[in-house]
């Protein structure tokens, strides 16, 4: 990768964070956002009224930076699980980890857990679901990609029923809207406590992606090809479930469901920088952060109230799917 | 490349350095045995050429030389070392595989693939250097497939394919390199620049061992030959005597004829069979 464009790659993501700290209903001057950010550095008079600064600060910094690692951390995993599957259709979500996400959340609004115990009850079910998942595809101590796939497809309509049991059984004056809302995807709700639980699991997952990036080009050439190179496929294979698992559930526990983000952004990105995963997995980072930020600044600021995030990415990245499929003919160049 | 220089007697040279010994070797699918009591030494340089019909066991055979399978009893000894007891990269620079058929997935380009031959010199977490680049570009060369290097190894033609997967195989540098019926799913004109490779990479000192469904294949390399027939223990030994009329009638159960005509270009004789 070239230092231009390694250079663009980590400054739109930032560049954007900070636009997106003045962008909002309640427009606070671009330079008081410095002065604002400086002063937790550095000794400042305080010269700005304290509701700006519970703004910038409190507000819009958490989500932002979630928005920010939720991209990044959806689109480096659909990339590896792109690479290690040899498939481009498959997306984070393929393991059945957002199934059993959403009804660990729905299962903590119907009981109405505290915002705390929702994130951790859907962390939880998320790891759940895909250790369900590799221990259902696991055959003479091996998990053959095409088993892990039908049995995340089993494992995702399982969770899927059980939602809607949860759903059915619900207070349709107060639960039910709860539940449904939740499942749309917002980072509405983001605050500091809350990032910083959702930041290590999807840390510890991205550094072991970016870690793992050269070995997803070996697996890419298929399981055979890579043990013949000398890879430990299983365990490669596992490192990889587990980190794309950390990120996909600490995202999904913190800001509902969110698609399409991490099955659009690996194509574009292959566009970009080629297949190769040691430019792939850096890319997605990038652009998928500033892809979410940016989908998240006009789901807070398009309208009076919140457009839901998952329908956002999903109206922007059927259509960019569509015309990626129309100008490929299904060959992925 | 690693190995010696080969001389036009080495295979038959007495004490050759014994690269691969297979001892005792048993496998069966299940209640089926596949082979049993297999003993196989190939020594440095050689290509073995390994031949039978369809289920006899001879890519499984290969599989259980490289690791891929487990015997069942017996032993593998590579360059002395105990097959099982190598750690899986230590194995894969020891062997090489290429394998009869290659689903392709990304556009990798061709360099970008001849460099994953070095993925069991590297770490965990590592990376190739500007150095391992060197290597595949050598290979690369040395396939005679360099104007390649910057294309899309899922655009070329199969053959084309093929070379660059040995390419990728010889920058494991292993000591030998097995082949799984590397012609099958190529044209004439492949089959006979994949075999043209394989022979140049004998002439070097690589030593190799091939499946292939085509007897004639066995007369190509100076080497011996290893006929699989089910029901009869495997017969190994200079192709001449091994990959005769009644031994190829038997094993294939069709009659086959071995001729012998002058070469093309006059020096010395060709040896084909033909079941017509």
């Amino acid at each position: 990768m070239n230092a231009r464009r390694a250079a663009i790659l980590i400054a739109a993501p930032l560049g954007l964070l900070y636009a997106s700290l003045f962008i909002g209903r309640f427009a606070v001057p671009p330079l008081e956002v410095g002065r604002i950010l400086w002063a937790h550095l550095a000794a400042l008079p305080h010269t700005w009224p304290a509701s700006l600064e519970t703004i910038v600060v409190e507000i819009r910094l958490p989500r932002a930076v979630m928005a920010l690692f939720l991209g990044a951390g959806l689109s480096a995993s659909g990339a590896a699980y792109q690479g290690m599957f040899r498939n481009p259709l498959v997306s984070p979500d393929i393991l059945g980890v957002t199934a059993a996400s959403g009804f660990g959340a729905a299962v903590a609004l119907l009981l109405s857990s505290s915002a705390l115990e929702l994130q951790l009850i859907s962390f939880a079910f998320g790891l759940l679901g895909v250790l369900l998942t590799y221990m259902l595809a696991r055959v003479y101590r091996t998990t053959p990609v095409l088993m892990l796939v039908l049995s995340g497809v089993v494992v995702a309509a399982f969770f899927g029923a059980m939602l809607s049991a949860v759903k059915y059984i619900a207070d349709p004056e107060s639960k039910l809207p709860a539940i449904t809302y939740w499942l749309l995807g917002s980072l509405n709700a983001v605050s500091t406590r809350s990032l910083a639980m959702a930041l290590p699991p999807i840390l510890i997952g991205g550094t072991g992606l970016m870690l793992l990036r050269y070995r997803l080009n070996v697996l890419a050439m298929g399981e055979e090809d890579a043990r013949a190179l000398g890879v430990r496929t299983e365990r490669v294979k596992g490192a990889i479930i587990v980190c794309t698992t950390l990120i996909t559930a600490a995202a999904v526990s913190v800001c509902g469901i969110v698609g399409w983000v991490g099955l659009v952004v690996p194509h574009l990105c292959r566009m970009l920088v080629g297949p190769d995963h040691r430019a792939l997995i850096p890319a997605a980072i990038s652009v998928g952060a500033t892809y979410l930020l940016f989908i998240d600044d006009v789901a807070r600021t398009a309208t009076a109230g919140e457009i839901p995030l998952g329908i956002l990415t999903a109206i922007v990245g059927a259509p960019f799917f569509a015309y990626l499929l129309r100008r490929t003919r299904g060959t992925w160049r | 490349m690693s190995g010696v220089p080969r001389t036009a007697d080495a295979a038959s040279r007495a004490p050759a350095e014994r690269v691969v010994e297979v001892r005792g070797a048993g496998f069966s699918f299940g209640k089926r045995p596949i082979f049993r009591a297999l003993d196989l030494d190939v020594r440095r340089g050689e290509v073995l050429t390994v031949l039978g019909p369809n289920g006899c066991g001879k890519s499984t055979l290969l599989r259980c030389i490289g690791g891929a399978l487990p015997l069942e009893e017996g032993v593998v000894r590579i360059g002395g070392a105990e097959l099982e007891s190598l750690e899986p990269a230590a194995r894969a620079r020891k062997i090489g595989f290429l394998f009869q058929e290659h689903a392709p997935s990304f556009p990798f380009t061709v360099l970008d693939v001849a460099v994953m031959g070095r993925t069991p010199h590297l770490g965990l977490f590592g990376a190739p250097s500007s150095k391992d680049v060197g290597l595949a570009i050598d290979a690369l060369g040395q396939m005679g497939i360099l104007h390649l290097k910057n294309r899309p190894y899922t655009d070329l033609s199969g053959g084309e394919r093929q070379l660059v997967l040995l390419s990728r195989t010889l920058v494991q540098q292993p000591d030998i390199i097995l082949l799984d019926e590397p012609t099958s799913h190529l044209d004439f004109k492949n089959q006979v620049h994949c075999l043209q490779a394989v022979g140049r990479l004998a002439a070097q000192g690589v030593t190799m061992i091939m499946t292939t469904h085509d007897p004639n294949h066995a007369f190509l390399f100076p080497g011996r030959a290893l006929l699989m027939s089910p029901g009869a223990s495997p017969a190994a030994g200079p192709a001449e005597e091994i990959v005769t009329s009644a031994a190829l009638s038997t094993a294939y159960g069709i009659p086959i004829d071995v001729l012998t005509v002058p070469r093309r270009t006059g020096a010395g004789e060709y040896r084909f069979c033909t079941p017509w």
